[in-house]
């Protein structure tokens, strides 16, 4: 039977199952194979904190979204056209967000009362009418797989395991999609257990070939490359983006990277992804706990390495006297919080941007550091780097905002010439010897143009110092309680972090850069705003967009920019805490929009909000 | 540096002194404090031990001892509460070339830093962890901490502490320090020697020195360092050697079983050859274990001296081992090789 195919611009698919049913597997498979295959493509990973919640239960339920184009997009999308349910629950906790008329391709197995009864069904939703309107494909999926793996010798439960390769074949053939780099990454993954290597590449086949022949698909899809800007391109998340960024940075600075952590979810990646990379001569050490994981950075940096800890908001509360200690001895420090929702343990899956006060003022005393958050998972790389180089040139600790939402999605990444990324070598103190004063005349509390202190690294005859927590003393870094050097080193702190806004990008505003709207946001929020203004733009409205990447300090013409505009909304996760930093600096007045959800922002409700404030107007 | 090399010794004997350890900082430590007897054996041996005068780093916490780096003429850190061994944890993986020392209280080590004490024992990362003990908290004026004396009456518990105390040995016997011993800060000459041998060890070394605070705990050790109860209440560990003590050498440890004994070798029931003959190097810590509980049974002399010594490699060691044998097996990291990798694609101009 031949099938027409249809061609398409943009799909969005879900693939939702149990948090055993290898979902996140899938969606990360099938997101690889369509950004190879050109496509533009963002994902969204939706996961219970759970590592194997009670099978059947709809909080047990683990999502991917992926939103695939032959566009440049900027989110995962909004709405999914193609839910792929596993079983009852998947169903129920998703089919909410389908698209009107979308599809429902559903593993038809599970439907049995058990797990209906675990997902709150009341009667069976493929019996009865509350899937009018979609278009329900159902599979036996469970069983299709049984039987391709029926002489294979292994047991029912692992082949119960390879079902989600059979929906992965499926979606391939429905998509178009090559099956052969699936085939690739099982030899390897699987290369210690070469039955299941067999299973999981026959029941991949099995599924595809399920789809050319079974009646139950009438057309298949395409969705031709994106025209991305030409180069060499490979899919990468936040947190991957972030490490190759540390590694980049310690290569350029000439300093081995010093990755004090402990383990904390959705920082723990970063952690496991610096630990493969010890040829370069990445030290990672495991901490036994937050404190001890910031501490041992700050005597890596103290002994001249490029000292990095990663964690989340719970860790960076931890964190935060250590934090202190480094703003006072003036050490170069970057603390990565990827941030996830709070307070206290929150929500530890889930995203959001509520840790920005806490960066910018969640210390004891005036203690500023620089901030800076990237906008999308790519920009991680490029970020990594700015935060190194503005830590060492300016000897401040930098806090680097990621947040769950960017860290664990992903996107093609255009990747950069090594030889293009500029070389930031750090200056150290020489030796003294007797000829220039010995062992007794340095002083470590001198200042650069920039304000910053010099560095002299244990190990260097004649630059004996000791630095620490009471005040220092201007020039000769001595502990000092003197009231007006103590009034005069406060003030220097802070100057020194706000003369970094000398040397950073100034904002830019695009969109209809005359609009009496600006959209202002900062951090992950970036795609979604991004898609809202160019759909509002799209259908007629005025508006202009300008986003933050740099937090502490703000960009020089940030209050130029502001004070353009009548109107400005600032889309946040969290309760406004950047609306207000911008309120009490510039006394502008700021729409907040805010959503606590532990989801990003679908870009369709900043579009409604937009309207709404140009409508009322 | 020429002039660097000969102060060291490699030649003409021009070694340094204790002086150069010396920093330029006024010591601010009340009149009477124990912890200038420490500071001033630690200038002292400092010059014997071969290490150079840049290599040493001091890093501490809060607390008395932790102004410690401040009046020694060395790199270091006054760190924050607690995480002294955690700062040099740091210091010693990144730079293992450093000879790193931690000046720390029971307050500091014991109760805010337990949690990186034990862990840095149990890596067997080469730092020196010294333990000022003067069993009470003195620069907050007057609490009772982890190492006071069930009952004591402090600022905080005018009725009498309901706490049982840490034993500091016993704790670091079992986190698995490599180096164990106890020093005094009344008797110069062996807590001298010991911070020599601490300083020689390769790996965790633990040395409590009892420490008197004259102003909040004054006389909290006085029975073990007054001349008249000193030799009756002390028993000074050597190597290989019986464990004897008492005025007149006539009193000594007997092991029955696994049970210690104190006896009198003076009256013909038993001699010298029936006792306890003290190994350092003795293989499982049980034996250091029992002798650091001395102190809290009854009749019994308090140890100082090296309990226990392990030769074990060290968590530096092993740490830049592995780099070196992954960078020979995968080859040195190439940046371009470790961007353009995984699964990639062109997009054509």
């Amino acid at each position: 039977m031949t099938k027409g195919i249809v061609d398409l611009n943009d799909v969005i698919v879900r693939f939702a199952g149990d948090s055993g049913d290898g979902m996140q597997l899938t969606g990360t498979q099938f997101t690889n194979t369509t950004a190879l295959a050109g496509n533009d493509v963002s994902t969204l990973p939706d996961f219970p904190a759970e590592i194997r919640a009670p099978a059947g239960t709809t909080y047990g339920v683990s999502g991917f979204q992926l939103h695939f184009s032959s566009d440049d997009i900027q989110t995962p999308g909004d709405a999914p056209d193609v839910l792929v349910a596993m079983n009852p629950a998947a169903l129920k906790t998703n089919l909410g967000e389908l698209k009107t008329g979308g599809s429902i391709i559903i593993n038809v197995d599970s439907f049995d009362s058990k797990n209906l009864r675990l997902a709150d069904y009341e009667s069976n939703p493929l019996e009865d009418d509350s899937l009018v309107g979609f278009n329900v494909v159902s599979v036996p999926l469970s069983k299709l797989t049984a039987t391709a793996l029926e002489d294979s010798g292994l047991s029912a439960k692992e082949i119960a395991r390879c079902k989600n390769f059979f929906a992965l074949g499926m979606m391939y053939w429905l998509y178009s999609r090559p099956f052969e780099p699936t085939l690739n990454w099982i030899k390897i993954k699987f290369k210690s257990s070469p039955e299941m290597a067999a299973a999981n590449e026959k029941v991949l086949k099995a599924g595809y070939y399920f789809g050319e022949n079974t009646e139950l698909f009438t057309t298949r899809y395409q969705v031709a490359p994106a025209k991305l800007s030409p180069g060499i391109y490979r899919n990468i998340s936040g947190n991957e983006a972030l490490a190759l960024g540390f590694v980049t940075a310690s290569v350029k600075t000439g300093l081995p990277l010093f990755l004090g952590s402990y383990p904390i979810t959705p920082a723990s990646d970063i952690l496991h992804e610096l630990s493969k990379h010890k040829n370069f001569g990445v030290r990672t050490f495991q901490a036994e706990d937050e404190i001890a994981a910031v501490t041992a950075a700050i005597g890596a940096s103290f002994s001249g390495a490029l000292a990095l800890t990663t964690t989340s908001g719970p860790g960076v509360a931890l964190k935060t006297e250590a934090i202190g200690l480094a703003v006072m001895t003036e050490l170069p420090l970057v603390i990565v919080d990827v941030q996830r929702g709070g307070p206290s343990t929150g929500l530890p899956t889930k995203t959001e941007q509520s840790d920005l006060l806490q960066a910018m003022y969640g210390r004891n005393g005036e203690a500023p550091v620089a901030i800076v958050a990237p906008a999308t998972p790519a920009e991680c790389f490029n970020m990594a780097i700015e935060a190194s180089r503005i830590a060492l040139k300016y000897m401040v600790p930098v806090m680097y905002l990621s947040d769950g939402y960017i860290a664990n999605g992903s996107e093609p990444w255009k990747i950069p010439e090594p030889d293009n990324i500029p070389e930031m070598k750090p200056k150290f103190v020489a030796p003294k010897d007797e000829s220039n004063n010995g062992h007794a005349g340095f002083d470590p509390y001198t200042r650069d143009e920039n304000l910053s202190r010099p560095w002299a690294l244990p190990g260097t005859p004649g630059l004996e110092h000791r630095l620490g927590g009471l005040e220092k003393a201007n020039i000769t870094g001595n502990v000092s309680y003197d009231p007006q050097n103590h009034e005069f080193m406060v003030r220097l702190r802070a100057q020194k972090v706000k003369n970094i806004e000398h040397d950073i990008p100034e904002l830019k505003v695009t969109g209809d850069i005359d609009a009496d709207l600006l959209v202002i946001g900062w951090g992950g929020t970036y795609g979604a705003i991004t898609e809202a203004v160019n759909k509002a733009r799209k259908s007629g409205s005025k508006v202009a967009q300008t986003h933050f990447r740099y937090l502490n300090p703000l960009p020089k013409n940030t209050e130029q920019v502001l004070k353009q505009y009548k109107k400005i909304l600032c889309p946040e996760l969290n309760l406004g805490q950047f609306a207000k930093i911008i309120k009490s600096e510039f006394s502008v007045d700021i729409i907040p929009f805010n959503k606590i959800q532990g989801l990003p922002f679908k870009s369709s409700e900043i579009e409604d909000k937009i309207e709404a404030i140009l409508g009322g107007k | 540096m020429a002039e660097i090399d000969i102060k060291n010794g490699n030649g003409n004997g021009n070694k340094y002194t204790s002086k150069d350890f010396s920093s330029s900082q006024d010591v601010r430590w009340c009149p009477g404090c124990g912890d200038y007897s420490i500071l001033a054996q630690m200038q002292r041996v400092s010059p014997d031990l071969n290490i150079k005068l840049e290599n040493f780093v001091w890093v501490s916490g809060i607390g008395c001892a932790a102004r410690f780096p401040y009046y020694m003429n060395t790199y270091g850190i006054h760190g924050i509460h607690g995480r002294a061994p955690a700062i040099a944890t740091g210091i010693k993986v990144n730079k293992p070339e450093l000879s790193v020392w931690v000046a720390t209280g029971d307050g500091d080590l014991l109760s805010i830093g337990g949690n990186h004490f034990i862990h840095a024992c149990r890596r067997n990362i080469d730092i020196k962890i010294l333990l000022f003990n003067n069993r009470i908290y003195g620069l907050t004026k007057g609490q009772y901490s982890p190492t006071s004396e069930k009952g004591k009456k402090t600022k905080s518990t005018p009725f009498g502490s309901i706490d049982f105390p840490f034993n500091p040995l016993s704790l670091a016997i079992g986190a698995g320090a490599t180096f164990i011993a106890r020093s005094l800060d009344r008797d110069p000459k062996h807590l001298k020697e010991i911070l020599k041998r601490a300083g020689e060890h390769k790996g965790t070394s633990f040395i409590e020195v009892y420490q008197n605070c004259n102003i909040f705990n004054d006389g909290a050790f006085e029975i073990l360092t007054d001349k008249e109860t000193k030799a009756d209440n002390v028993l000074f560990l050597e190597h290989g050697k019986p464990m004897l003590f008492g005025k007149n050498n006539d009193k000594g440890i007997r092991l029955n079983g696994l049970t210690p004994e104190v006896v009198d070798i003076s009256n013909g029931k038993y001699s010298i050859n029936d006792l306890w003959i003290h190994n350092e190097f003795e293989k499982p810590n049980s034996a250091a274990n029992i002798l650091s509980h001395f102190t809290e049974m009854e009749g019994f002399p308090t140890p100082v001296g090296i309990l226990r010594q392990e030769s074990k490699s060290t968590y530096e060691e092993d740490f830049h081992e592995q780099l070196s044998n992954i960078t020979k097996t995968k080859g040195e990291g190439d940046l371009r090789k470790l961007l353009f990798s995984g699964n990639m694609w062109e997009v054509a101009a």
